[in-house]
């Protein structure tokens, strides 16, 4: 035992030992760095927006006069809006990610179109804005209303969609498949009764997250040229609208002049958490309830 | 009786047939029918990207007959609503590079020191409540992220920078790097957990602390999954837009003072269309050379992500 030096050996894995320590130290701190941003956020956003909403602001009209100013056209555009998203986004992301799982050769073609999904997801929105306000605002002459909005936000979530059903599809065992193949049904058949119902509640939760991606979304309304003037509250599909993440937008920039404002965007803003908040928790009930295990 | 009986039933049975004919034609046609129909929905995502391809494509060209390419790509001069205006795109390159690289600044460290304590340290308990709220920060909608970034740390930089103006890229970039922590944290933890056990658990019987088998041993053997994530949140720096349009303000200089304002490629497309640039204005036309430039610098980047995943990932 002569050649080893107990103290310098102690005092090595002391020192190690104590590395350790400080390093887990720093990166849990690290770690909730990130939480505590989004505390002094929601805290800061809260206390700015007290005493702003009431039922006055909820359910009134936009105005110049801060004091009056409601949000009731921008609440009623964002519900427009979701009434053009979730059918357009469920019928086509449901539809793509059962062609792509159940119908599609294995092969080219299959990995062409989830490359294609795949990269579409990273496209930003504002791209996305872009090819709404030349395709749906501009070549179809939609203007920028209801449909053309919900169209370029559907487009948007799409991949998102696709990408969730799928992997719902494909949790599905193949045990019940083949069963309903054995009892002689039809491809179809089997889609129809089987897997879809299986993986019914996979597909709803992720369609309801995306759905709250949609809601959240400015930059694709802005490059349409979605406005938050004083607009009649919109009736119908071809009316001109704007949206709770727009009415943040404008209010957050007229903050400069007017700092009522500031209070008047902090205000929407919890408007918009409580229903991304509302939407996030429907879709984690639907994920506890409905959701087997197989 | 019994040949009546027969009869009936032969009559049924024939019946029957007919019937399961009919039905079968029915069912025939919907099987072909649905596959048909599906192919046309798949469709619309392919229609998608060549819409954008198309659309971006097709006014950058009208774009460039106008504006000479080169001089597009090496002007260090924007001045749309100029007398005499200059297209230039490098002021926007330039502040979309140094708003991405203020984020990746923030969000790098922060997001792979998060990986570690998730993957490597934290209890299973700990890690069951961390993660969700962690991936609240990811569900934010940028535009609250923009306001907090314009009413609440500007302010506060201001207190403390001095000559730090009210639209500035500092405070956008580290806002947007917030927002970034908890894609680069969860991808890299991803590809951190799905390391062996049976190689930490080989470090840790030779002696190592967790801290050495984090930085020798799960961190180079998951690599590969950590730069993917962080390309792929360069690429969503790149392509962030309401933050930088908020709180960066719109200054059309050629700087690398981070305390000073500057605009985005994202930032730039908002402020054009925004302002109803009028069809066949030169103005109207840079929007898609500048959308063009931008869609091709994400794709690059979320192809790159892909290429380094698959192509690094080391299999066990």
């Amino acid at each position: 035992m002569e050649h080893l030096d107990t103290n310098q050996f102690e005092n090595r894995m002391n020192a190690r030992v104590r590395k350790n320590k400080i390093a887990k130290g720093v990166f849990f701190l690290a770690t909730i760095s990130g939480l505590i941003v989004l505390a002094i956020l929601l805290i800061r956003v809260i206390s700015q927006s007290i005493g702003w909403i009431d039922w006055n602001f909820l359910t009134g009209r936009l105005s110049t006069d801060a004091e009056q100013a409601g949000i009731m056209g921008a609440i009623l555009g964002t519900a427009w809006l979701m009434l053009v998203v979730v059918p357009v986004t469920f019928i086509l992301g449901v539809g793509t990610a059962i062609y792509i799982e159940l119908y599609a050769k294995k092969g080219r073609v299959q990995s062409f179109i989830q490359t294609n999904i795949a990269n579409l997801a990273g496209v930003p929105s504002i791209v996305y804005g872009l090819l709404g306000l030349t395709i749906f605002v501009r070549a179809m002459q939609l203007g920028n209303v209801v449909l053309a909005g919900g169209l370029t936000l559907s487009l948007l979530i799409m991949p998102i969609v696709v990408v969730s059903a799928q992997e719902a599809l494909r949790s599905v065992p193949q045990d019940l498949s083949e069963a309903s193949y054995g009892m002689g049904a039809t491809k179809w058949q089997t889609i129809k009764k089987i897997i879809l119902p299986a993986a019914l509640p996979g597909i709803m939760t992720g369609t309801i997250l995306a759905l709250s991606r949609a809601i959240g979304e400015t930059a694709p309304l802005t490059a349409l040229g979605i406005p938050a003037l004083l607009i009649p509250f919109p009736e119908g599909l071809f009316d001109t609208f704007t949206a709770l993440p727009m009415q943040i937008y404008y209010w957050t920039l007229d903050a400069v002049l007017t700092e009522e404002y500031a209070y008047l965007a902090a205000a929407t803003i919890v408007v918009l958490l409580l229903l991304l908040l509302l939407l996030n928790s429907i879709a984690i009930f639907i994920r506890n309830k409905f959701q087997q295990r197989y | 009786m019994a040949n009546n009986n027969n009869k009936n039933n032969k009559i049924n049975v024939s019946e029957m047939i007919a019937n399961n004919k009919q039905k079968k034609s029915f069912s025939n046609i919907t099987e072909k029918l649905v596959p048909a129909l599906l192919f046309l929905i798949t469709t619309v995502s392919i229609l998608t990207t060549i819409g954008i391809i198309y659309t971006l494509l097709s006014e950058a060209i009208e774009f460039f007959r106008r504006v000479p390419i080169w001089d597009f790509f090496t002007g260090i001069e924007l001045d749309p609503f100029g007398a005499d205006p200059q297209f230039g795109i490098l002021p926007l390159i330039n502040g979309t590079i140094i708003s991405t690289l203020i984020a990746m600044v923030v969000a790098g460290p922060i997001g792979l020191m998060t990986a570690i304590y998730l993957s490597e340290f934290a209890s299973d308990k700990m890690r069951r409540t961390l993660k969700p709220l962690l991936e609240v920060l990811a569900g934010i909608p940028t535009i609250v992220y923009g306001f907090f970034a314009f009413t609440f740390l500007t302010p506060i930089l201001q207190a403390v920078i001095p000559g730090l103006g009210l639209t500035n890229i500092l405070s956008p970039g580290i806002i947007m790097g917030v927002m970034i922590i908890p894609m680069i944290a969860s991808l890299s933890e991803d590809a951190m957990t799905s390391v062996p056990g049976s190689m930490r658990e080989g470090a840790l019987a030779l002696g190592a602390t967790k801290l050495e088998v984090s930085l020798k041993v799960v961190i180079p053997a998951a690599l590969s999954g950590i730069i993917s994530s962080f390309v792929l949140g360069i690429s969503r720096a790149i392509g962030e837009t309401m933050i930088v349009t908020i709180a960066s303000g719109s200054s059309k200089d050629f700087t690398f003072d981070i305390t000073q304002s500057m605009q985005t490629m994202t930032s730039y497309i908002v402020e054009i269309t925004s302002g109803d640039a009028s069809t066949g204005t030169t103005m109207y036309y840079s929007l898609y050379a500048v959308a063009l430039t931008l869609f091709v610098f994400t794709l690059i980047m979320n192809l790159l992500a892909r290429y380094i995943s698959r192509k690094f990932r080391e299999e066990y």
